[in-house]
Parts: structure tokens; sequence; C-alpha cells
């Protein structure tokens, strides 16, 4: 996945000479994931650039390119080293458009790799969707599969609109069939995704949490159940189309993600599913996530993490008649 | 064996003093022209200039005050005694140049040319931003402190990047060289060379909170040697002198020279808004005292010692000033048109399916509304 994203940024330099990398260590290192591996080399540091180690500094600069043309592809190194740059986003980079109507669009692509399950120490494993959901005028992905890394990043840096683009990291070195020189035909920004097809109950998520529903999915099988898994890609805008249509015909859902549950996605997620398919439902809509704490120290991380086991137990719950 | 002998070391270890400071530093003393014998070398034409501006700038600081007592703005902080910087700053920059005021710049986007009103919008209360800042160079008012400092460094560096000689201009209170924006900006600037001009206008207080409580270093203006920038320190209400240093840092941001910060040391004449109490925090005498050190007094009194004013040019001054005011009052007196769906224009390129279903509610609601 690494990869693909990496491929993503280059063709899009390559096409558009506004467009610009920039962020800590993006330049010589080429990334801590070497997700921009070689692009100062090919492109020159003005266009691949090694700033100096300020996040708000870096998405402030961001805008002021925006600005004068340019479209900034921004860095932020680990999910919990974005907060300093939250003023910029929520004062400036979101509402610049509006604020201006239209005068200043910010086509600003903000990276930002997220989520657990690679053994990082404290501040490296958040899940930070739901700050940045909750701020209008932001666009909000995350890709889970290879092709899709590649494709949703293009749709990213050619938006007009900033776009917070989640980049799950331990997905960063799944393999899949991919060949850069025939991207596969890409859904837009906006669109989810049905990822397998089933009956009997539909599985919500996004991101890192999508393999890990594939999996539950496949193990399920075998105690009857034949469930759906509908990778979201995009929070912002939300597709409540798709998603609606898949709870509809299977009646039943659980949200899974791995940031914390309590003011975290899937709640909105279950509002709006409750909202317009009441009468489809057979259950509740549940919510797997993590728990409401600090993201754990890294040897502890198993069990605050979404696995599959906990994906299973959600939908054995789903049998809500024969509960109640 | 020093560090510096360390195999592997670079040209330039880490911790080697690498720019001599002191030609960063600012004088000690703010810069002064008028009533200097510099002042004798100044331009005339120049110094009448900035006299309009002067007399045109103090005219609308009052008659925008005078509005929130209308109850026609819904706050404005005014800049009433620091009008010098505000109008310098305003007319050292080109056309294809760009100015990043704070909220309390309203008079330098006038200074530059802005139309009153449209310059007014934000503290009206009908739209954030009332002009477009691409054509007019001027960013949006900035309300959140020092945040506009890393977009002046960004657009510079973009300018540059493209070859262009673009200075950006950015001003911001001495409560924002707190924040860490300013530390952050300035660091950008320095390290990409950007032509960014960071004009503080130290006027005494953060809202109620005076300088001793902000910072302990000199002078703010001496904050610039930690980022390998000139530091300098201007009499911010002596606006030759802000007009002279701000041109040279222009100049020099210009000829890829790179940034500089100028500290104005002026004074807030009054209050911080309207809602605000400033008899709580100072002395009225201390009021008074920079009183004797009014911008436009001091100009007036150069101009008038040199006999380069006359009653004629002083009226023609006043009488441009007054006729702005009017004209200002009357279209500030009337209703602005708002259109309720304006809340959903331009939040994004094209609206997501959530905003349209609620642009939708919001016209039902309207058209329920007109029917009663």
């Amino acid at each position: 996945m690494a990869q693909a994203l990496q491929r993503a940024m280059r063709d899009a330099m390559a096409e558009d000479p506004t467009v610009h990398v920039m962020g800590e260590d993006v330049g010589t290192l080429g990334g801590v994931f070497r997700v921009t591996d070689g692009l100062a080399r090919e492109f020159g540091e003005d266009r691949c650039t090694d700033t100096p180690l300020a996040e708000a500094g870096i998405l402030g600069a961001a805008v002021g390119m925006a600005m004068y043309g340019l479209r900034p592809v921004v860095e932020m190194q680990f999910d919990a080293f974005a907060y300093p740059a939250f003023e910029q986003l929520v004062s400036h980079v979101s509402r610049m458009r509006n604020r201006t109507r239209g005068a200043l669009p910010m086509p600003i692509v903000v990276r930002v790799p997220y989520g657990g399950g690679i053994g990082g120490v404290e501040h490296h494993s958040d899940s930070s969707e739901a700050y940045y959901m909750a701020t209008p005028g932001l666009h909000v992905v995350t890709p889970a599969t290879v092709p899709d890394a590649y494709g949703l990043l293009r749709e990213a840096i050619a938006s007009d609109d900033p776009v917070i683009f989640l980049e799950p990291k331990r997905l960063y070195w799944s393999k899949a069939e991919w060949s850069p020189d025939a991207p596969a035909a890409v859904e837009p920004i906006g669109r989810a995704v049905v990822r397998r097809a089933g009956s009997s109950a539909t599985l919500l998520t996004y991101g890192p949490s999508v393999p890990v529903c594939l999996e539950a999915a496949e193990a399920a099988r075998d105690e009857g159940w034949d469930l759906e898994v509908v990778d979201l890609r995009s929070l912002v805008p939300f597709d409540d189309e798709t998603v609606c249509a898949s709870v509809r015909r299977t009646g039943r859902a659980v949200v899974v993600h791995e940031s914390a549950g309590f003011g975290g996605p899937g709640g909105e997620i279950a509002a709006r599913v409750t909202e317009r398919c009441f009468h489809h439902l057979e259950a509740p809509v549940l919510r797997v996530a993590g728990f409401d704490i600090p993201y754990p120290p890294p040897m502890l991380e198993r069990h605050h993490l979404p696995g599959v086991d906990r994906v299973l137990d959600a939908v054995a719950r789903l049998q809500w008649e024969a509960q109640s | 064996m020093t560090v510096q002998e360390l195999p592997g070391a670079t040209a330039y270890p880490a911790w080697k003093i690498r720019t001599d400071p002191a030609p960063l530093l600012p004088d000690p003393e703010p810069y002064r022209v008028l009533g200097t014998e510099a002042a004798a070398g100044l331009d005339r034409e120049l110094l009448l200039r900035l006299y309009d501006a002067l007399v045109h700038g103090r005219r609308f600081n009052t008659q925008a005050t005078a509005l929130t007592k209308q109850g026609r703005l819904a706050v404005y902080p005014s800049s009433t005694g620091q009008e010098a910087s505000e109008v310098a700053a305003a007319l050292v920059l080109e056309d294809r140049d760009w100015l990043f005021p704070s909220y309390r710049d309203t008079l330098a986007a006038v200074a530059r040319g802005l139309d009153p009103v449209e310059a007014l919008t934000l503290l009206r209360g009908d739209w954030h931003t009332g002009y477009d800042p691409r054509e007019r160079r001027i960013a949006p008012l900035s309300t959140p402190l020092a945040t506009q400092l890393p977009h002046a460094v960004g657009l510079a560096h973009a300018a540059r990047l493209a070859g262009d000689d673009v200075v950006a201009l950015a001003m911001v209170g001495d409560g924002g060289t707190s924040e860490g924006d300013f530390h952050e900006a300035l660091n950008f600037a320095a390290v990409w060379r950007a032509p960014v001009v960071f004009l503080v206008q130290n006027n005494g207080f953060a809202i109620s909170v005076p300088l001793a409580k902000q910072t302990a270093a000199p002078s703010l203006a001496h904050k610039a040697v930690g980022y390998g920038m000139p530091g300098r320190l201007v009499d911010g209400n002596d606006a030759a002198a802000m007009h002279q240093v701000l041109s040279e840092a222009v100049r020099r941001a210009r000829t890829g020279g790179g940034p500089t910060l100028i500290e104005a040391v002026t004074y807030r004449m009054e209050a911080h808004t309207n809602a605000d109490d400033a008899t709580r925090y100072r002395a009225d005498a201390e009021v008074e005292a920079w009183r004797a050190h009014d911008p436009v007094r001091l100009l007036e009194r150069e101009l008038t010692g040199r006999g380069l004013l006359d009653e004629e040019r002083r009226g023609a001054a006043t009488e441009a000033a007054e006729s702005m005011a009017a004209d200002l009052r009357g279209r500030m007196n009337a209703e602005p048109l708002l259109d309720p769906m304006d809340l959903f224009a331009q939040i994004y390129d094209a609206p997501t399916p959530q905003l349209r279903e609620q642009s939708e509610q919001l016209r039902a609601e309207l058209e329920a509304e007109a029917g009663r």
C-alpha cells in the first residue's frame, strides 16, 4: 500500500506542476514509512520539501501556498503528531472557502498515518477520525485496499477541497494484486463499496478494520452467518445510499472501527442507519470499537483493538429476537 | 578531539554559531524620524500622502467606533492611535504584494484601497469576508491570533517558487507574539528565506494584559535574532519612520534578502473593543501621555513646522475624510440583504448529500415562513 500511495503522489506530481509534497522527513529520508521515497530526487526539493519540525507551521504554510494556486500534499508523520496543526485545520483550512465565498478554495491533502497494530509507543497509534468528521468543510477518507490507496489519493489530490487522508499504517505493508500501470477503476470520494456481499447482516467499517471484518465474515460462515462487508472509504461525505441499501437488505448492522466508541464515528453511523432504516431493522445497530481509553501501550494493544472475535460476538448479539 | 572533529561531522556542526547576531539586533531605542534632523531629507509628497492617509484613517476609526454605538457593527477593535503603522503597512506594498491583516487591521485594508463597507462585513456580521482576497491581495481578517502568519510565509514561498517578486506583509499584535504560530511562521520564513515582512504592532496590551506579563524579551523585535532574521524597533506613531523601515524590509524581501521582523511601538487609545472596559487595567494619565505622541499630530507638527501644510491642504484632507465617513454611515445604515440559503453556499466545491438534504430543509422552512 505504501508503494501505491507513493505512486499516486508521483503520478499526480508528474501531471500537475502545482502539486507539492511537504512535511517532516518527506525529502531525503522518504518519510518514516518511505511513502514519499524518491519524490525529492525526482522532482527536486522545491516540490518535495523537508520542512522544519512544526505541524502548525507545515499546514499553515500550505494554506498560504494554496492561496497562491498550489496543491499542497502535507504529511503528518503520525496521527497524534497532527494535533498541533488542529487550529490551522479547523480555523482556516476547513472554512477558508466558506469565509471567502469560494474565492479561496483549499485544495490541500493532509495525509495522516493512523491507527494501531504496529507496536507503536504512546502517541503513535491514535485514530482521530471523529475530530476530523466533526469539522465541517473537510473531506475525510481512508483506503483499505491497495488499489484504493492509489485511486483515492489521486482523487484527494485532484479535489479542490481539503481532504484528510487517513492511511491505515498497519496496512502499509499489505500486498495485493495491483499493477501501477493499470490502476483499478476507483470509486470517487463519497462512495462506499461492498467488499463482500452477504445476506444476514452488514458490517459497516473502514480503513484498518476492513480486513478484520472480511476475516470475520469468512469465520462467520461456519456459524451460518452470511455477512456483507461495506467499506465506507469516505466518512465525509457519508454514503447513506450504499449503506442503507445494504442494511435494508440484511436487516442487521454492526459498525466496526478502532477509534473510541463514545463520541466516535460508530455513534453517528448507527444513528443515521437507525433514522433511515428503522422499519427494516431486526436488531439495534451495534458498535464494535476501541475502548474509551487513551491508546494503550503496545504490549496491551491487542486487547484494545477490535479483532475478529469481538466482531463475531457482536454478530451473535444481532439475534435480538432470540435474546429478548 | 573536539565535537567538530568527530568523524561524520558536517561542515556546520549543529551547535556552531552560524550567523553573527549583531547585525540582526534591533537598536535599543525605537527608530524615529519626525522631529529629528533626518526629517529634513524626507520626500514632501510622501509626507503629504501619509498625512492624507492618517487623517482618513483617524476618521475611519472614529466612524467605525460610532457605528458600534448605533448597533451597526457587532464589534470594532479600534486602531485609533495606531494609524501610522496601519497606513504605512498599506502604502509600502505594490499591487502584486499581499497583506495579511489581523482583526485589528481593518484600517490597513482600507488604506490599501479596499471599500470600507467590504472591509467591515466581518465586524458587521453579514459575512466573514466581504471581498475577494485574491483580487484585492488582502487575506481575510484573521480572528485567531497569529494563525495568518504561516499563511503569509506559505504564500510568499509559493510566489518565490513561481519566480514572482511578490512580498507578503503580515500584521500581528503584541499578544500574538506569544502564540505558537508566531514562532513557527518566523522560523519557516527564515529557513525558507521567504519574502515576508512581519509587523508587530506593540500597542501595550493584549486586551488587558500588559506587555510585561506577555514577554520577558528585551523587546519584541529582539525575537528576530533567534530565528536568524533582522529585528527592527520603530516608533509606531511616526508615520515617516514606519514607512522607511517597512519600505526597507519590503525591498530586502523582494530582492531575496529574506524576512524581517519589525516591532512598532505604539498605543491603543481606545479599549480593546467596545465590549472592553479599559479603565480597569490602565490609568487615564497613561492614556493622556500618549495623546501628546499622537501619530496625526506628530506628522502635522512636522509638516506645519516646515511650511508644507497649509490650511487648504489640511481642509482638503479633512473634507475627503468627512465625505468617506458620510458615505460609510449612509451605506452602513442600509440593512444588508441576506439570503439564508447562503448558509450552504461554498462549504465544498459540490455540496455533500448531507448538505443538500439540510439546505432543502431550510428552504422548506423559509417557504413555510413566507407563506404564514
